[in-house]
């Protein structure tokens, strides 16, 4: 049956009230669905922009009657994280500078790992690919312990170096060793990520390149990574956000002032002394959030593209 | 010695092996056609060529140098591939000079060479565009014009038709002869379209089972197929195979093809086949192409040996140019190619004859010809 007799044979649908009833009660549902995944961050936008006492005694579901922007800029430069009141400012940093390097090594190492598990084969390369999906199924909690002995011994090391040549490399820096245990942590997913797209990636324009005299680091750069936006897009998307939220790593890994955001967090809402200020609390909550968020809304329509690219085959 | 050299190779996965003892010689400015049915290692015996897989034993020679051994960017050839596998990130431009970037070619002799060669192929409004934007002939050019550029020995092309529409095919055939024709370069084709290899080679290899079959001219291997597998694969509608028996009475040979329902077909061995081989009862195969069959009246007056016979006519199928007349002989169907007009009507008993000269016995025990 062609395309025009299967058009010709589907019943004609009138625009009758029933089909009107239907869209209402689609778009009502949605509504009331994107109404309910909104709403805690209205409730916290507004309590945010409340002075406290406004808080305190008002309902939280009112706009701010007396619209400040304190709580932010406390959060931001002179709040309480344990003993030193500076504001989240310096964690907002120490997150970055554990992000960045972290999301762009494992996704260049997953990337690599993908092109040769799928086009520089190998007689045992379904076996490595198989033990490195292990690290998807890996539970946090339980590579804490071996973990922090590795950490423990690179730190000596790098001390030993401090003390031979006066520079540790970065041997037992607390956000080098975060950068590293999410960099291991992540590769599973990455080259998860990278080996189905590539799968998909015809072996022909490898072997053109090879005729053509580019080498395995040139094939890479010149040919497949141009051709790997999209999943490029999904890896880093996935990876920046699940480093950025990591909380349990954070806490273990990195003490006091080089902690990572979550970890800031987590030490100002859970004070223990005076009164909880909610408002600082929401406005510190949202800045932890914000990356997260901006991230998706630039990029999230090319995660759904990238996924199903890669969900294609492999 | 020839340019274009392969002894004894032998390609294993494990334990299956691939080709199994392939000698082939080409000229210099030859035009080889690898043709075969799929599966059989045409392809695999290319990429051995190229470089792009290893072989497990025997050599490769190129002008008398062993490159058995070389990565396939020292060969000194090019491909092109059936799926053209163009640089999908890059323009025409530079996909076409990607491979003398590589080998360090200053900018300006790249850009000299890549208009040079795309002033031949008549594709240089296209040098800006990228492979997303051209539609499948033009691809077709733009990958004959990246291997072009590189002026190599030997070009290796892998089925580069076949992803064309029928049409196309046939205009990108002619474009392949006269660049074949212009340049007089060495080709190595891959190809399983038996129309391909006659229209293209000037010689034709058929591999079956990783075997070489027959190694010959385009003429040779359609007029004196080595085996009954030969006879099959190259020509079509494909050439007439019918059971036969070899009666002696007497002095020479005769082969008897029986039928039902009619006086069996008596018929002198053609010239070719070795009539001291014809023993008597001995079974044969008597092998006639179709265009070998005509009506009593539009024989090849040439031919010296005609056989001459009625039979009734079962299906009848005018193709333009010519008609194809299916009748039954020796219980199976025989294709006949008459001319356009001939008055053939489908039930009716119909004069046939058999050009003897073009007809050739396989023995059906060994397969080979006679």
């Amino acid at each position: 049956m062609t395309a025009v007799d299967a058009l010709r044979a589907a019943p004609v649908r009138e625009p009758t009230r029933h089909s009107t009833t239907t869209r209402v009660v689609i778009y009502g549902l949605l509504t009331v669905f994107a109404v309910v995944y909104l709403l805690p961050l209205v409730v916290m936008v507004m309590t945010s922009l409340k002075p406290l006492d406004e808080v305190t005694g008002g309902n939280m579901f009112y706009a701010p009657k007396d619209l400040t922007f304190e709580p932010w800029s406390k959060a931001w430069g002179t709040a309480c994280v344990g003993l030193t009141c500076d504001g989240i400012k310096g964690y907002f940093w120490n997150s970055i500078k554990m992000v960045v390097p972290a999301v762009i090594i494992s996704t260049l190492l997953g990337a690599l790992n993908g092109y040769v598990l799928t086009k520089w084969r190998f007689p045992a390369h379904k076996l490595v690919f198989g033990m490195m999906l292990f690290a998807c199924f890996i539970p946090f909690q339980s590579v804490l312990i071996p973990m922090a002995t590795i950490l423990g011994k690179l730190g000596e090391f790098g001390r030993s170096l401090d003390d031979s040549i006066g520079f540790s490399f970065g041997f037992g820096n607390p956000t080098v060793n975060l950068v590293l245990v999410h960099v291991v942590y992540g590769l599973g997913f990455t080259t998860l990520f990278f080996r189905n797209y590539y799968e998909a990636f015809p072996t022909e324009l490898i072997r053109a390149a090879m005729i053509d005299g580019a080498g395995f680091f040139r094939i890479f750069r010149r040919i497949l990574l141009p051709s790997s936006g999209p999943i490029i897009i999904v890896t880093v998307i996935y990876q920046f956000t699940n480093i950025w939220n990591d909380f349990l790593f954070g806490a273990t890994f990195a003490a006091g002032e080089s902690s990572p955001m979550t970890v800031a967090l987590y030490n100002i809402v859970n004070t223990s002394t005076g009164v909880i200020e909610y408002n600082v609390n929401m406005a510190t909550a949202i800045i932890a959030a914000g990356p997260t968020l901006l991230v998706y809304v630039v990029a999230g329509r090319y995660f759904v593209r990238g996924l199903m690219a890669g969900a294609v085959k492999g | 010695m020839a340019f274009l050299e392969i002894n004894a190779l032998r390609k294993r996965f494990g334990p299956l092996e691939i080709l199994k003892g392939i000698d082939l010689t080409l000229e210099k400015g030859g035009f080889l056609v690898l043709v075969g049915p799929s599966g059989c290692g045409k392809s695999t015996l290319l990429n051995t060529i190229a470089g792009l897989e290893s072989i497990s034993a025997g050599e490769i020679r190129i002008e008398g140098r062993t490159i058995n051994d070389l990565h396939p960017s020292k060969r000194d050839i090019a491909m092109v591939f059936q799926s053209y596998a163009l640089y999908p990130n890059m323009t025409v431009e530079q996909n076409m000079a990607f491979g003398m970037e590589m080998r360090g070619v200053a900018k300006p002799q790249r850009d000299k060479a890549v208009a040079d060669v795309a002033k031949t192929l008549q594709i240089e409004h296209l040098l800006k565009r990228r492979p997303g934007q051209l539609s499948g002939g033009q691809r077709q050019r733009v990958a004959m014009g990246r291997a072009l550029v590189r002026q190599p020995r030997v070009f290796l092309f892998d089925e580069p038709l076949s992803n064309l529409d029928a049409k196309l095919r046939v205009d990108m055939r002619v474009e392949i002869k006269r660049l074949h024709q212009q340049t007089n370069a060495t080709i190595v084709y891959v190809t399983h379209d038996q129309i391909e290899a006659m229209t293209l080679a000037t010689c034709i290899a058929v591999l079956k089972d990783g075997e070489l079959q027959q190694v010959g001219t385009p003429y040779e291997v359609y007029n004196s197929p080595a085996n009954l597998f030969v006879a099959d694969f190259m020509g079509s509608p494909a050439m007439n195979l019918l059971d036969g028996k070899v009666t002696r009475d007497g002095g020479a040979p005769l082969i008897v093809l029986e039928r039902v329902n009619h006086p069996p077909i008596v018929i002198p061995p053609p010239a070719s086949a070795d009539a001291s081989k014809l023993v008597d009862g001995a079974k044969v195969i008597f092998g006639i192409r179709p265009e070998a069959v005509n009506d009593g009246d539009s024989v090849d007056r040439t031919a010296i040996l005609v056989a001459r016979f009625e039979a009734n006519v079962e299906i009848v199928e005018p193709a333009g140019s010519d008609t194809f007349v299916v009748t039954r002989v020796a219980g199976k169907e025989m294709t006949a190619r008459m001319r356009a007009d001939a008055d053939v009507r489908v039930g009716r008993p119909h004069a046939f004859a058999f050009n003897l000269d073009k007809a050739a016995l396989f023995d059906p025990e060994t397969t080979r010809r006679i």
